[in-house]
Formats: structure tokens, C-alpha cells, sequence
């Protein structure tokens, strides 16, 4: 009501106001950030809803109208995305990328966080900056030495089709673990080194080794940041691009992200079919951000702040 | 009386185990990360062509370095690009997410529904946002176009290009560090914030005098990601043109002199080592808050 009044107003009326502005001009100022934040948040969804929208266009109706007419809705966008980008197929590759590569980095991250966490190493730390570190390097500076390698390390045919690392699944496997262990590991050996030391203690009293601590009292126990470490990897391995890219040089052995090129032509694209594969391709991360949001956002932020 | 076990009184099969457990993980991260690291330092002074035999190699100094700083005419625009990359990311996008964080923070009516639109695209792939920009800034088909009437190719023209493709990435950007900030205001004791208002504190004045210093080790972490990210910049562009025509950045440059056509692994390896020194100083900083935090 009083829009832009409260502001200059309050000299005005001084001795009613004496008590009163602060909650007024808040909740004017309640208001203004309101809206802000709306128009920002429209603002961050557009160009996503922009394509899931036009996803279901038909070319030749917008190409005739423009995208500003309203119209021409198919389904066809997506059945020919699907068969040109080959979903089929290359989803099923991110597939096999992925699960492997997530259940490995979560593994092999608790084996180190437990054993920092749980035995004082003397180079511990050392140990997890190693790991760290590794996890923030550009990965193009490590490219010459991972391709020449991966194309000279010979595996046996059942192992990979191409007969070298290079074009391997596990090749690609392999350079996203070691890349992604180090955060995982760092966020685990956090939590783990909270947990109380007294369970631990029992055990020993009951003669449980090693494995047995590890597998019944640690990994039960790091449910939580497991679950949200997962969440995040499995965002992030099935986003990873730039490995998939060069370390796999034929077409049908690409990840989705990667086969999205297919949808371009040479000299014409036709946006709404852009449109339908990027839908397609984005649905795997969106489901995730719905469903398990709260799981991703702990696990981005586990990294960087404590608890 | 059981006391915690050491390392030194562990049996000998449980040392086999906690070897075992240290072991595997640390030896793929040092196959893997560490001795390409050092592989790509040591092949920058070398002519390897990338065909001969390892014994053929021969050491030629900084005659890369040399090269790449004078002859090799896309080097000083990618330099550029990425530093205008920083900048952006540094000077906009970041500041922008810590200020879209402070708003939501206040807990208003409909923060979770703006903050759950706001770092939507953080899921997102960065190649993906390649693809779902286009949409947007095609010649022909894109929305700027048909609003504006311009026939600027916004991804193939040079002059535009690099602007377009860092609107795209401080989309993601902004997101990602809205998220970082909003946790590490959280994490922010609110008794300080009450004393401070008691003092007779406004809000601005507790935000920089007493707020923004608490958090100190995430504005780290985020200049850390921004300049790493900056730096490692790559999806992106690839996806629009594979980092030609007014996209260049170093590493694309890198990798065209590997797998494109022209093996140059020499010349390849000196810009990768320029990109590990840089992000090595960041890194470092980096483990040194982070480990500190640890202690």
C-alpha cells in the first residue's frame, strides 16, 4: 500500500513513527527482495523451460510462425533425437561408465578415509593432500601422458574390444576414479574421524580385525554421507565430457553428452530437435536434483564447509 | 583394559589389510594424476614428435616455451580469453551468487522454491548448457534473434562469441556458488549476528564486519573453484566449436595439439605445464585451508 512512501514518510509523521518504521521499511524491503528473487529465479529457469517447451514443437510450425506463436506440439522431436543421437545405446553406455565408476570411487575412498581416520598416520595428512590436490588439477594437463599411456598398455581382447586402454570402458572407468576419490575420500574421512572412538574399542575387545571394523561398524554408520556423495558422483560422472571425449574415439562407445553432437548438422540444426535430445540427456540429472535434492546439495557442500 | 589400537599394534594380516587399503587407492591417483603431471612436465623440454621411440627423445630446453610464447599465433588470445573467463566468473558471477545467497538467507517466503530455480543448473553439464544456450543465441532460430531482429551469429561470430559462451557458463556459475555460500552462512554462529545487532549494527555493516571475515575459509574455497574452474574451462566451448574462431583458451589448445590432426606433444606439453604451475599455486592454497580446517 504505501509503495514508495515509507522511506520519505517517516520525517513526516515522527511522532507516531518513533516505534513503527523499522517494521514497516522491513517489510517493504521484504517485498523488494521478494520480487527480486522471483524475477531472478524466472530469470534461471528460462532457458530450460525455453527448450523443454519448444522440445515439443514442430519444426516447420515454428520455423513458419516463430517461437513466439503457440502451436505445432509433437512428440516426433523426440523419437527422432532418439534414434539419431543413438539414446539408446549411448545411455546405456553412460550406464556402464557410471555405476562402476561411482560404486568404485565410493569404495576405494572409504578404505582411505578409514585408515586416516582411524589409525594416526603419521603422514595422514600428506596422504589426503595427495588426494585432494589430484582432484583439483586441469585434467587437459594430464592429457599427452594418460592417452600415450592408455594407447600403449596392452589388455587382452575380453578385457576391452580395441586391445589397448585407449577406447576402453575401463580406461575411462579408471581416470574418473582417480580423479573423483580424492574429494570423496576427504568428505568421508571428516565424518568418519567424528564417529565416536568407543565402538571401535569394543570391537577390538572382541577380537574383530581390520575388515571386520571397516564393513560392520564404519561403512553401516557412513550411510549419510554416502548417500549424498553418490548422489553427487553419479551427477558428475554421467556429466563428465572431456575423458569421455578423447579417451573414447569411437561413436558407439560414446556417453550420451558426448553423442549430442549427432543432432547437429553440418550446415542446418534443427534447434527443437537440439532441444528434445538436450531434454533427454538433462532428464537423468533433473530426476536427481527432484528426487534426491537434498542429497546433492549436502554432498556439494560437505566439501566445503564442516558438518 | 582394550586400548585404541595403533597402527604399530595391529596383527600381521590386518596390516596386510590396512596396507592394502592404503595402497590401492594411493597408487591409481599417483598412476593416474601424479606421474602424468610430471610426464607432461618432463615432455615439455623434450622434441618428442610422438612417433618415435622414448629413446629418441632428446632434451631442447625451453625451446617449447620459447616457441609457444612466440610463433604459435593462437596462444596470446587463448591467455586472454581465460583471463577474461576469471574475470567474468571472478567479478560477476561470483559476487552475484554470494548476493542472490545473502537474500536467500533472510529465509523469506519462497526462498526454497527461488533457490531450488537458481542452482537448477548446477546439474547440468557444462556441454549440456552449450546445447540449451543455443536455443537461445542461434543465428537463425534463436530466441535473442527473433526478440531483437539482429542477425549476429553469437556462437561463430568472434566478436561476441567469448561474451555469449561466458553468459552461458555464469548461468552454471552463479548457482553453484549461491549453494557454497548459503551453507557456509548456515554454518554461521547466530549469536554473532545478535550481538552485532545489539551494538546497533545494520545490516550491511554486521554482513562485512562480521559475517563475511566468519567466513573466511569458504570465500577461499570459492576463489580456489572460480579461478580452477576458469582455468579448466573447456566443455563449453568445445561443444560450440572446439575452441576455434574468437573461443580459444589454453586448454583447447592443448588438446587440439594431441588429438588433432598435427601431433605436437612438445608444444602441447609446455601449455600443459603452464596450466599445472598456475592451477598448482591454487591448488596448494587450496590443501593449506582445507588441511588447517582439518586439524
Amino acid at each position: 500500500m504505501t509503495a514508495q512512501a515509507t522511506p520519505t514518510a517517516a520525517p513526516g509523521k515522527s511522532p507516531v513513527q518513533a516505534r513503527r518504521p523499522r517494521p514497516a521499511g522491513k517489510r517493504e524491503s521484504h517485498r523488494m527482495v521478494q520480487l527480486f528473487l522471483a524475477a531472478m529465479a524466472l530469470l534461471w529457469i528460462f532457458p530450460v523451460l525455453y527448450a523443454v517447451i519448444n522440445s515439443f514443437r514442430d519444426y516447420a510450425y515454428t520455423a513458419e510462425h516463430g517461437y513466439f506463436s503457440w502451436g505445432g506440439f509433437t512428440l516426433q522431436n523426440y523419437k527422432d533425437s532418439w534414434e539419431q543421437a543413438n539414446f539408446s545405446q549411448t545411455m546405456v553406455n553412460s550406464a556402464i561408465i557410471t555405476i562402476p565408476a561411482v560404486l568404485l570411487t565410493l569404495f576405494l575412498s572409504c578404505c582411505i578415509a578409514f585408515v586416516v581416520a582411524r589409525f594416526s598416520f603419521r603422514f595422514n595428512l600428506a596422504l589426503l593432500a595427495l588426494f585432494t590436490a589430484a582432484n583439483l588439477l586441469p585434467p587437459q594437463s594430464l592429457l599427452i601422458p594418460v592417452y600415450r599411456m592408455f594407447r600403449a598398455i596392452e589388455v587382452p581382447f575380453w578385457f576391452s574390444e580395441s586391445g589397448t586402454l585407449l577406447n576402453s570402458y575401463w580406461g575411462l572407468i579408471a581416470v574418473n576414479v582417480a580423479f573423483q576419490t580424492g574429494f570423496c575420500a576427504f568428505v568421508l574421512s571428516n565424518y568418519m574421524k567424528a564417529l565416536p572412538r568407543e565402538l571401535y574399542e569394543s570391537a577390538v575387545v572382541d577380537g574383530a580385525g581390520v575388515l571386520r571394523q571397516f564393513f560392520q561398524i564404519t561403512l553401516p554408520l557412513c550411510r549419510p554421507p554416502l548417500a549424498a556423495l553418490a548422489t553427487l558422483q553419479v551427477t558428475w560422472i554421467y556429466n563428465e565430457f572431456y575423458w569421455a571425449t578423447v579417451l573414447l574415439q569411437s561413436g558407439d562407445k560414446f556417453p550420451v553428452t558426448s553423442s549430442l553432437n549427432n543432432l547437429r548438422g553440418e550446415f542446418f540444426t534443427d534447434n527443437n530437435l537440439v532441444a528434445a535430445g538436450s531434454v533427454v540427456v538433462a532428464l537423468p540429472t533433473l530426476i536427481i536434483f527432484f528426487v534426491l535434492q537434498k542429497q546433492f546439495v549436502a554432498g556439494l557442500t560437505l566439501g566445503a564447509t564442516k558438518g | 583394559m582394550a586400548k585404541y589400537k595403533g597402527i604399530n599394534q595391529l596383527s600381521g594380516v590386518d596390516r596386510v589389510v590396512v596396507g592394502l587399503m592404503v595402497a590401492v587407492p594411493t597408487l591409481l591417483v599417483v598412476w593416474l594424476v601424479w606421474v602424468p603431471a610430471a610426464g607432461s612436465v618432463l615432455l615439455s623440454f623434450t622434441n618428442w614428435d610422438g612417433i618415435g621411440p622414448l629413446s629418441s627423445i632428446e632434451f631442447i630446453g625451453m625451446k617449447n616455451y620459447a616457441d609457444v610464447v612466440s610463433i604459435y599465433p593462437p596462444f596470446w588470445p587463448a591467455v586472454q580469453h581465460n583471463l577474461i573467463w576469471l574475470a567474468v566468473l571472478f567479478l560477476v558471477a561470483t559476487p552475484f551468487g554470494m548476493f542472490l545467497a545473502v537474500l536467500l538467507d533472510r529465509e523469506l517466503r519462497g526462498s526454497r522454491v527461488y533457490q531450488t530455480a537458481i542452482y537448477l543448473p548446477v546439474v547440468l553439464s557444462l556441454a549440456l548448457v552449450g546445447f540449451i544456450w543455443q536455443l537461445i543465441y542461434s543465428r537463425d532460430q534463436g530466441l535473442i534473434n527473433q526478440v531483437t531482429g539482429s542477425t549476429i551469429d553469437w556462437y561463430g561470430d568472434p566478436q561476441y562469441n567469448l561474451w555469449a559462451a561466458l553468459v552461458a557458463s555464469s548461468w552454471r556459475h552463479v548457482g553453484y556458488v549461491m549453494l557454497l555460500y548459503l551453507a557456509g552462512l548456515k554454518g554461521v554462529d547466530p549469536s554473532l549476528r545478535e550481538a552485532a545487532k545489539v551494538d546497533g549494527a545494520d545490516e550491511r555493516t554486521t554482513f562485512f564486519k562480521v559475517v563475511f571475515p566468519v567466513m573466511a575459509p569458504i570465500n577461499i574455497i570459492v576463489v580456489v573453484v572460480t579461478v580452477i574452474e576458469s582455468l579448466r574451462a573447456f566443455d563449453l566451448v568445445w561443444v560450440i566449436n572446439k575452441g576455434r574462431n574468437g573461443l580459444e583458451l589454453i586448454s583447447t589448445l592443448v588438446t587440439q595439439n594431441i588429438i588433432g590432426e598435427a601431433s605436437r606433444i612438445g608444444f602441447g606439453s609446455a601449455m600443459a605445464t603452464m596450466m599445472l604451475l598456475i592451477s598448482s599455486v591454487f591448488v596448494a592454497f587450496y590443501v593449506r585451508i582445507v588441511m588447517r580446517e582439518e586439524r
